[in-house]
């Protein structure tokens, strides 16, 4: 018995078929859109290539691809939908639908891995940022290294621009040395005394860089002696809130990145749905026609399905269809190797045909 | 005849059609001047609070109603269009065509003068500006006054965003007071001293808000004790370029919006020129089908024109008729052919007293 069986008389049959040229066009728009929003992940993550430790490229790349094939399969299958209204045409056509329905299927597939893959880049990205942040960081004061001149910048425009500071928070800015020692007064007793009283010999302050204030705060920004209530005037620094940014970058990038990342995956599994219904009125389509051609008369009602068989059935069949591939390699069924007979004919000495 | 031209049956549906396409594309762009409008407005009104109050929203307002009075005239054109190109309904239209021209020729001239405002309006921007930061730099401190608690924050906002510092320069920061008393320690003796120095019992110092440090600058920010070399390592006031904005945020803002007005005012006069182009087809279509209504013939050819005589006889009969117009309202003592006025006779007639019948005159 077949799945899902649907009859069709002939205006029936060339309705679905113009709804399916319609509909395949629509769908190399959102072909078009599929790779565009892949275009737009691409650049997002380009443009804070600095502060990922490592390349977050296979999310975009799908999107991409699977838009440009998109754009491909569904035009030609516009074409192939155009022509069947016209039974002549869909002859040229009839060798290639069902390759075509099984490439389209498995092409489908990819756009819903696409999609999931959307939602599970966040542990990815986590990792990745958590590594480039802390990088940045200690390299912020390196800024008369080659390769690393523009981590400074980069950094205090993200700090300002995401309203965060530090990689957890701003305490991250106390563990590292970010100001150069080409502005450290060497001969300073106090800056010695600093270099010297920790293992790695650098210089660590109870500071933060200028862009971690918070331009919410009432009072101008008290960046440098932050825990030191007595160093600034009516300040306690337990109760400060409103002084620095108090967001970790991570954090901020992170939830930056995974409002996009679901905004992009919705309309990838909105534009699946679109596509799988597309491709089931294609198979509906194919099944008819095929079985007008098998009737032999060109305007009759004929049935469409989606297996002809059940699933259970189908799978079988294609089981073994695929183990059989297989089998074609080794010796037994081939009739053309030629095999003497080896059975005892005594009379005629005639081969067994 | 000013510009004429000959229309054929076959060139007059042309023309109409046309038109009637023409004119629905200027009703996009009405919608886009009345866009363009609204978002000068809504930018301007984004940095109100940086801005001195001056007449600088009659721009956008200008804008927004020759915007909307563009879609209302555009649509009424097209419809009219439409209907030219068969001559039994032109005949509803005829008599409100020439009105409609003469408002359309007054709009498309408020539009001129809507795009060229546009570049009038640098003078009172940079005058605005200038009052109006130099405010807000006075009041950056005063974070506890209700209606100025957000300056604080706009300002810093602006110094980020345009990459600018103070008014035309990070040294204004050193002339006003811009940090509260609140936070300053009145029992010490350097604040205090500091207060004294200056008239105003102001606490001045030669330092700026953290908003005005330079990004690009390979040093960690020096905001504090700016012209004092010694108080930094490494550090000379007088050779550092890249510590702080160089730019002044009045200077930042007038290019911001100066860049701004000179687009809109450049997008509002290649609209001018096509409102103008689509209301000469307009005048062509009207004279040419009034032609052929006097003709009596709707296949014949006809002529269109701009003006039916020249320049200065057009003026010069538009004006008396202006002047007719101030007359009217007089009463006329002799009733020179108004049959209203019931007026005795007091002429003399002859004998029998019976005034003359008038003579009747050979058409």
């Amino acid at each position: 018995m077949a799945v899902l069986k649907v009859t069709f008389t002939k205006t029936n049959r060339d309705k679905l078929a113009q709804v399916l040229w319609v509909l395949n066009c629509v769908s190399v728009v959102t072909g078009v859109t599929l790779f565009s929003l892949g275009l737009f992940l691409k650049v997002e993550i380009e443009k804070r290539r600095e502060l990922m430790s490592k390349e977050i490229d296979s999310v975009p790349n799908m999107l991409i691809s699977v838009g440009l094939i998109a754009c491909a399969v569904n035009f030609l299958g516009g074409k192939i939908c155009y022509d069947c209204v016209d039974t002549t045409k869909f002859l040229r056509w009839k060798l290639l639908m069902l390759p075509y329905i099984i490439c389209t299927f498995f092409f489908t597939f990819c756009i819903l891995v696409g999609a999931l893959m959307c939602y599970s880049m966040r542990n990815d990205l986590e990792e990745s940022l958590f590594q480039g942040l802390r990088d940045a960081m200690r390299y912020y004061k390196d800024t008369d290294m080659p390769g690393r001149c523009y981590i400074k910048r980069t950094m205090d425009m993200l700090q300002m621009q995401f309203q965060c500071c530090g990689n957890g928070g701003y305490r991250d800015w106390f563990h590292i040395q970010w100001i150069s020692n080409r502005y450290l007064d060497m001969t300073n007793s106090e800056v010695v005394d600093r270099l010297q009283s920790n293992v790695e010999g650098k210089y660590l302050i109870d500071g933060v860089p200028f862009s971690c204030c918070n331009i919410h705060s009432s009072r101008p920004c008290i960046q440098h002696q932050i825990t030191n209530n007595s160093a600034n005037y009516n300040y306690d620094y337990q109760t400060e809130e409103l002084n620095l940014n108090r967001k970790g970058c991570r954090h901020a990038l992170l939830d930056h990145y995974t409002d996009i990342m679901q905004s992009i995956g919705l309309i990838v599994l909105t534009i699946w749905l679109f596509e799988v219904s597309v491709l089931t009125g294609v198979r509906y389509l194919q099944t008819a026609m095929e079985n007008v051609l098998r009737f032999g008369d060109p305007d009759s009602e004929s049935d469409g399905w989606i297996l002809e068989n059940s699933i259970a059935d189908t799978a079988r069949y294609n089981f073994n269809i695929i183990k059989n591939l297989g089998k074609c390699y080794q010796v037994d069924d081939d009739p053309n190797i030629d095999v003497p007979s080896t059975s005892q004919q005594p009379h005629e000495n005639v081969p067994a045909s | 005849a000013v510009l004429p031209v000959k229309f054929t049956k076959a060139k007059r549906d042309k023309l109409a059609q046309l038109l009637w396409v023409l004119n629905w594309v200027s009703v996009v762009t009405g919608i886009i001047l009345f866009s363009l409008g609204v978002f000068l407005k809504v930018e301007i009104n984004k940095r109100q609070d940086l801005m001195a109050e001056r007449q600088l929203q009659s721009v956008p307002n200008m804008l927004i109603a020759v915007g909307l009075i563009a879609c209302g005239i555009n649509f009424l054109g097209g419809k009219i269009c439409y209907d030219c190109v068969d001559t039994s309904k032109f005949l509803r239209w005829k008599l409100v065509m020439l009105p409609y021209i003469i408002c359309t020729f007054f709009f498309t001239l408020s539009i001129l003068v809507g795009g060229l405002m546009c570049y009038s309006l640098h003078g009172q921007l940079e005058e605005s500006l200038t009052l109006g930061l130099h405010d807000a730099m006075r009041y950056y401190k005063d974070t506890d006054t209700p209606g100025r608690c957000f300056l604080k924050r706009t300002v810093d906002l602006m110094q980020i965003q345009f990459q600018c510092c103070g008014n035309e320069g990070h040294r204004d920061w050193f002339q006003i007071q811009w940090i509260s008393n609140r936070y300053l320690d009145m029992s010490r003796p350097k604040g205090v001293d500091r207060l004294r120095s200056n008239v105003e019992g102001k606490y001045l110092m030669d330092g700026v808000p953290f908003s005005c440090c330079n990004v690009n600058s390979p040093r960690p920010c020096i905001q504090y004790q700016i012209t004092n070399d010694s108080a930094h390592f490494n550090y000379d006031y007088q050779t550092e370029e890249l510590n702080l904005w160089i730019r002044g945020c009045r200077q930042a803002l007038l290019d911001y919006y100066t860049d701004i007005l000179h687009s809109v005012g450049l997008t509002v006069l290649i609209i001018w020129l096509f409102e103008l182009s689509v209301l000469m087809g307009v005048r062509y279509l009207q004279t040419a089908l009034e032609n052929v209504w006097r003709r009596g013939d709707p296949e014949c050819e006809s002529e269109g024109w701009l003006l039916e005589t020249s320049f200065v006889a057009t003026a010069r009969t538009n004006f008396n008729i202006i002047k007719n117009l101030g007359k009217f309202n007089q009463i006329n003592t002799a009733s020179n052919g108004d049959p209203n006025i019931d007026r005795p006779s007091t002429a003399h007639y002859g004998p029998d007293k019976v005034p003359p019948k008038s003579i009747p005159i050979a058409s």
